[in-house]
C-alpha cells in the first residue's frame, strides 16, 4: 500500500503528469459533452472519426515543437518556424512538375535545414539574441515564399506528393507516421548519444560546460538546423494536406502553438532539463483543444477566448508556487 | 542580561523535510559588536540567518529586536523592521549608477519625479560615511567588486536600524580590499551597530570580531570572546573533533620525475599576462601565488585555452601549441577546475553523475555515447574515492555543500584520467574538515604522479601542498621559491617587493 502510495507520488513529481493530466480532461469533457466524438468508423480501409483528425492535424505542430524543444532546452526560441514552413511548402510545390517528387522533397528539405543555419549563425557565432535572430527570418520568410509562389497560391494534383499529408498507411494517416519518426529520431539522439547531456549543460550553465569541454556554440548550430529541418517537414505535412502552398496564411502563427506545446510539456523557457514526450503531449492538448472547440459550436470570434481560458489554468497547474498556494488553502479548508 | 542586547533569538528551531536544519539555538548579537557565526557547510549558519531574514519561518523559537518580539515573514518585512543583510553575491544593477542602486525602491521625489540632485547628494554623503569618494554617476559596473560590495553594504547600512549581517563578503576581495572592508566595519561598530560576520577565513576573524558563535550539525556549540578562544579550539568545536597546527605540514616527499608534463615558453596575453616561462614535471605540484589580478588565473585560462594567448609556446608532453581550446586542452590531458565553482565548475539543474562524466563525454566526442551503466559505475567509483557525502549519484549537484560540490568537479577531471590538474582556489568557500580532505588528496594525486598546477590565495595552503611555488606580480613573474625557503614571509616579501630579476629568490629543489 505505502509503495503504491510511493510511487503515486513519485509520478506526482514528474513533469510529464500534468500535461497528460490536461489531455485526459479535455478528453474526458468530450466524452460527456461531445455525442459521438469517441467514434471511429472504417471507410475504405481506413479509420475516420474526431480522434484521428486529431492526430492527423497535431502532426505539424508535434514536428515543429520537437525541434523547438531542442532550441528551447538551450535558453533559446524560434519564432520563424512558421515562415520556414511556408518556404518549405513554396519550394516543394512549385519545384513539383518540374523535377522529380523526391528531388522537390528533398529541395525542401534542404532550404529548411540552410533556414537553420541562418539562425544558428546570427545566434550562436554573432550573438544576436534568440528573439531578434529569428525575427529576420519570421518577417522576411514570409516575403522570400512570395518570391518563390511570385505572389499566387499554388496548388498541385500531384497525387504522390498529396499522401504525404493526406494519405493512409495500415489505415492511420500517414502524417502520424512522419511525427512518429521524427520524434524517435531526436529521442535517438537524446538517450544515445550525449547531445541530451550537452544540451541540458549548456542550456543550464554555459559557462560551466565550456569549461568542461563542451563547445556550446556547435551544440546551439546543431539544435537551429534541427528545428529548421523539422519546420521543413512540417512545411511538407501541410501545403501537401491542402495541396497547395499559401504564403501568407501556411502556418500563420504555429511557432506560438509549438512553444506552447513545449512549455505545457514541461520544459522550462529557461532552458535545461528538456522532455520530447511532454511536448507531443502538449501537442496533441492544443489540437483536442482547437478540434474540441469548433466542435462544440463556439462562435469563431470567441474562439481565442476559450482557448486562452484553458491555456492560462494548465500554466497554472505547471507553476509550483501556484500549487503550493492551492495546497496550503485545501488545507486550511480541511482543518477549519 | 544588560540592556546592551540588540538582537536575541531563542530556542530557534527549523525542519526541513528529512533534516534537521536547527534544534534550539540561541544567539545574542549586542549593540557595538561584530559577531563571527562559524561552523562547518552544514552547520546551520546559513538557515540561522535565513530564519532572521524571513526568508525560512521557523519552527520553534522567539526573536526578539529592541526587547520586541519580531516575527519577519519575508525578507522584505526583515529589512523594514531595520535588519539588513549583504549577501556574497552581489545582489545589485551592474548597469545602474552608483546612486540609482542606492537608492533603488525608495528614490526621492520632488513633484512626481525623481529628485536626481538630491539623490546623487544623498548617495555622496552616505558613502563618505564609510571613507568612500566615488563619483555616484557611474555605473556600478565601472567600479572593482570590492567597491560594489561597499555600496552594498552602504545601501544596507542605510536601510538598517542597528543590525547588520554580512554574509561571506571577503570570498571574492583580496587582502587590501579585504582592509577596507573592515576599516568600514570598525567604523560602523564604533558606532553602535551590531554586525554579524559570517566567514570561512579564520584569519578575518580573529582580525575583526569580538565574539564567536559557533554552530555545528543544527546544534549550538557555544559563544566565546574572541580574544579568550584560541583557534585551534575554534576548529576543533567546529569539526567537533581534536586538531592540532601539526596535522598541517609541508609536504615532505617529494615525488616527481624529471619528465616534463606541461612547459610554456614566454606565453604571453595582452593586457592580462606579461610573457610567463615555467614548466611542471611529472608527479610535481607546483604554485602559482601572487596577488588577485597578478595574472595567476589568467596564466591558467591561457593553458586550458578559455583565453587565447598572443605569443609564446606552450608544451604538453612532447607536442608544442600555439593555440589551444578547453575541449583540445581535455583530449591532451589537461583538468581545470577553475576558480568560481558555481559560474563556471558546476552544472546546477544536473546530477551529480552528469556532472561527473560531463568532461569524459565531452573529451570522447558526442556520439561516443557512454552507456548509463558505465556512468554509474564511474560516478560509484568516485563517490566512494573522494568520499561524496549524497543519498544518490542522481541528486541534482546544486543540493550538495560547497565542498562536496568541489569534491565533484574534481572527479570529474579525474574521470578524464588527466596528466595535468590545473586548481584554482580549489578549497575557497570550504569548511575546514572538506578543506584537509582535498589538501589530502592533491598530495595523493600527485603520488600517483598527476602533475598539478595550484592557485590559492591562501598561502600556508600552498606550502602544504607545493614543491615549488612561482610568484606573480602585476602579471609578471617576478620569482620562484622552493623547499625550506617557501614561508609565508618570503612569498609576502617577493609579492611586496617583487619586480627584481627572475633569478633573485630562486632555490632549485633541494
Amino acid at each position: 500500500m505505502s509503495s503504491i502510495r510511493k510511487r503515486a507520488a513519485s509520478i506526482m513529481h514528474t513533469k510529464i503528469i500534468w500535461p497528460i493530466t490536461a489531455l485526459a480532461a479535455i478528453l474526458l469533457f468530450n466524452l460527456f459533452f461531445v455525442p459521438g466524438f469517441f467514434n471511429i468508423e472504417i471507410k475504405n480501409g481506413h479509420l475516420f472519426g474526431s480522434l484521428i483528425d486529431i492526430l492527423n492535424r497535431a502532426a505539424p505542430i508535434m514536428v515543429i515543437a520537437i525541434g523547438m524543444t531542442l532550441v528551447i532546452a538551450k535558453e533559446g526560441i524560434d519564432i520563424s518556424v512558421g515562415s520556414v514552413l511556408a518556404i518549405a511548402g513554396a519550394v516543394a510545390i512549385s519545384l513539383l512538375g518540374v523535377v522529380p517528387l523526391w528531388l522537390a522533397i528533398v529541395a525542401a528539405l534542404i532550404v529548411g535545414v540552410l533556414c537553420g543555419l541562418w539562425n544558428g549563425l546570427l545566434i550562436a557565432y554573432l550573438g544576436i539574441q534568440p528573439m531578434v535572430g529569428t525575427l529576420i527570418l519570421m518577417t522576411v520568410g514570409r516575403g522570400i515564399a512570395q518570391l518563390i509562389t511570385e505572389g499566387k497560391v499554388l496548388t498541385t494534383d500531384d497525387k504522390a506528393f498529396g499522401f504525404i499529408g493526406k494519405g493512409f498507411f495500415l489505415g492511420l494517416p500517414f502524417s502520424i507516421f512522419i511525427a512518429a519518426f521524427v520524434f524517435l529520431f531526436v529521442l535517438y539522439l537524446k538517450k544515445r548519444t550525449a547531445l541530451g547531456l550537452f544540451l541540458e549543460a549548456t542550456g543550464t550553465n554555459k559557462i560551466s560546460s565550456e569549461y568542461a569541454g563542451v563547445e556550446p556554440r556547435k551544440i546551439y548550430l546543431f539544435v537551429y538546423i534541427v528545428c529548421g529541418l523539422c519546420a521543413a517537414i512540417a512545411g511538407l505535412l501541410v501545403s501537401s494536406n491542402i495541396s497547395s502552398a499559401d504564403a501568407n496564411n501556411a502556418g500563420l502563427w504555429i511557432e506560438l502553438d509549438a512553444i506552447l506545446a513545449v512549455v505545457i510539456g514541461g520544459t522550462s523557457m529557461r532552458g535545461g532539463r528538456f522532455f520530447l514526450a511532454g511536448t507531443v503531449i502538449g501537442a496533441l492538448f492544443i489540437q483536442s483543444l482547437t478540434t474540441t472547440i469548433y466542435s462544440m459550436g463556439v462562435p469563431p470570434e470567441r474562439i481565442m477566448v476559450v482557448k486562452a481560458i484553458v491555456v492560462i489554468v494548465v500554466s497554472l497547474m505547471q507553476s509550483d508556487r501556484f500549487r503550493r498556494v492551492f495546497q496550503q488553502k485545501n488545507k486550511q479548508a480541511v482543518a477549519g | 542580561m544588560n540592556g546592551n542586547v540588540l538582537l536575541k533569538m531563542d530556542d530557534v528551531s527549523k525542519t526541513f523535510p528529512g533534516v534537521k536544519a536547527l534544534s534550539g539555538v540561541n544567539f545574542t548579537l549586542r549593540k557595538g559588536e561584530v559577531h563571527a557565526l562559524m561552523g562547518e557547510n552544514g552547520a546551520g549558519k546559513s538557515t540561522l540567518i535565513k530564519v532572521l531574514t524571513g526568508v525560512h519561518a521557523m519552527d520553534k523559537g522567539v526573536v526578539k529586536l529592541n526587547g520586541r518580539l519580531i516575527t519577519a515573514k519575508s525578507p522584505q518585512e526583515a529589512q523594514m523592521l531595520g535588519i539588513s543583510t549583504v549577501y556574497q553575491e552581489i545582489n545589485l544593477c551592474p548597469n545602474l549608477s552608483v546612486a540609482e542602486n542606492l537608492y533603488i525602491g525608495r528614490v526621492p521625489k520632488r513633484r512626481g519625479s525623481i529628485d536626481w540632485k538630491r539623490m546623487n547628494e544623498d548617495s555622496e554623503r552616505l558613502l563618505k560615511r564609510l571613507n568612500l569618494n566615488l563619483d555616484v554617476k557611474q555605473p556600478l559596473s565601472d567600479f572593482s567588486v570590492a567597491i560594489q560590495q561597499m555600496v552594498a553594504i552602504a545601501r544596507a547600512v542605510d536601510m538598517s536600524s542597528g543590525v547588520l549581517i554580512l554574509d561571506e563578503p571577503t570570498s571574492s576581495l583580496d587582502n587590501q580590499e579585504v582592509q577596507q572592508l573592515f576599516d568600514v566595519m570598525r567604523k560602523l561598530r564604533d558606532e553602535g551597530m551590531g554586525i554579524v560576520f559570517v566567514t570561512h577565513f579564520l584569519d578575518q576573524v580573529y582580525d575583526i570580531t569580538d565574539r564567536i558563535t559557533i554552530l555545528r550539525n543544527g546544534a549550538l556549540v557555544g559563544e566565546y570572546e574572541t580574544s579568550k578562544l584560541s583557534k585551534s579550539s575554534l576548529v576543533s568545536n567546529m569539526i567537533g573533533r581534536e586538531w592540532r597546527e601539526e596535522d598541517e605540514h609541508r609536504k615532505k616527499e617529494q615525488s616527481y620525475t624529471s619528465e616534463v608534463t606541461m612547459s610554456t615558453q614566454a606565453l604571453t596575453r595582452a593586457g592580462s599576462v606579461k610573457p610567463v616561462s615555467l614548466s611542471v614535471k611529472k608527479g610535481e605540484v607546483v604554485g602559482l601565488a601572487g596577488l588577485l589580478g597578478s595574472g595567476r588565473s589568467e596564466f591558467a585560462n591561457l593553458i586550458f585555452g578559455i583565453d587565447q594567448s598572443d605569443s609564446g609556446i606552450l608544451t604538453l608532453g612532447s607536442e608544442t601549441f600555439q593555440s589551444m581550446n578547453p575541449k583540445k586542452a581535455i583530449r591532451k590531458g589537461v583538468g581545470f577546475c577553475p576558480e568560481d565553482r558555481k559560474v563556471a565548475g558546476i552544472v546546477g539543474e544536473l546530477t551529480i553523475r552528469e556532472n561527473i562524466v560531463l568532461a569524459l563525454q565531452a573529451k570522447k566526442g558526442i556520439f561516443n555515447y557512454i552507456p548509463l551503466k558505465k556512468q554509474q559505475e564511474i560516478a560509484r567509483k568516485f563517490i566512494e574515492l573522494l568520499r561524496i557525502k549524497t543519498p544518490s549519484m542522481e541528486q541534482r549537484i546544486d543540493n550538495l555543500s560547497g565542498g562536496n560540490q568541489q569534491k565533484v568537479i574534481l572527479a570529474r577531471w579525474l574521470a578524464t584520467e588527466p596528466s595535468l590538474l590545473i586548481l584554482d582556489e580549489p578549497t575557497r568557500g570550504i569548511d575546514v574538515g572538506s578543506k584537509g580532505e582535498i589538501r589530502k588528496l592533491i598530495l595523493d594525486l600527485a603520488k600517483s604522479g598527476l602533475s598539478i598546477l595550484i592557485i590559492s590565495s591562501e598561502l600556508q595552503e600552498m606550502i602544504e601542498c607545493a614543491d615549488r611555488i612561482v610568484v606573480l606580480r602585476d602579471r609578471m613573474q617576478v620569482g620562484e621559491i622552493s623547499g625550506d625557503h617557501m614561508t609565508e614571509t618570503n612569498i609576502m616579501k617577493m609579492i611586496a617587493e617583487g619586480g627584481g630579476s627572475h633569478e633573485q629568490y630562486s632555490q632549485t629543489g633541494s
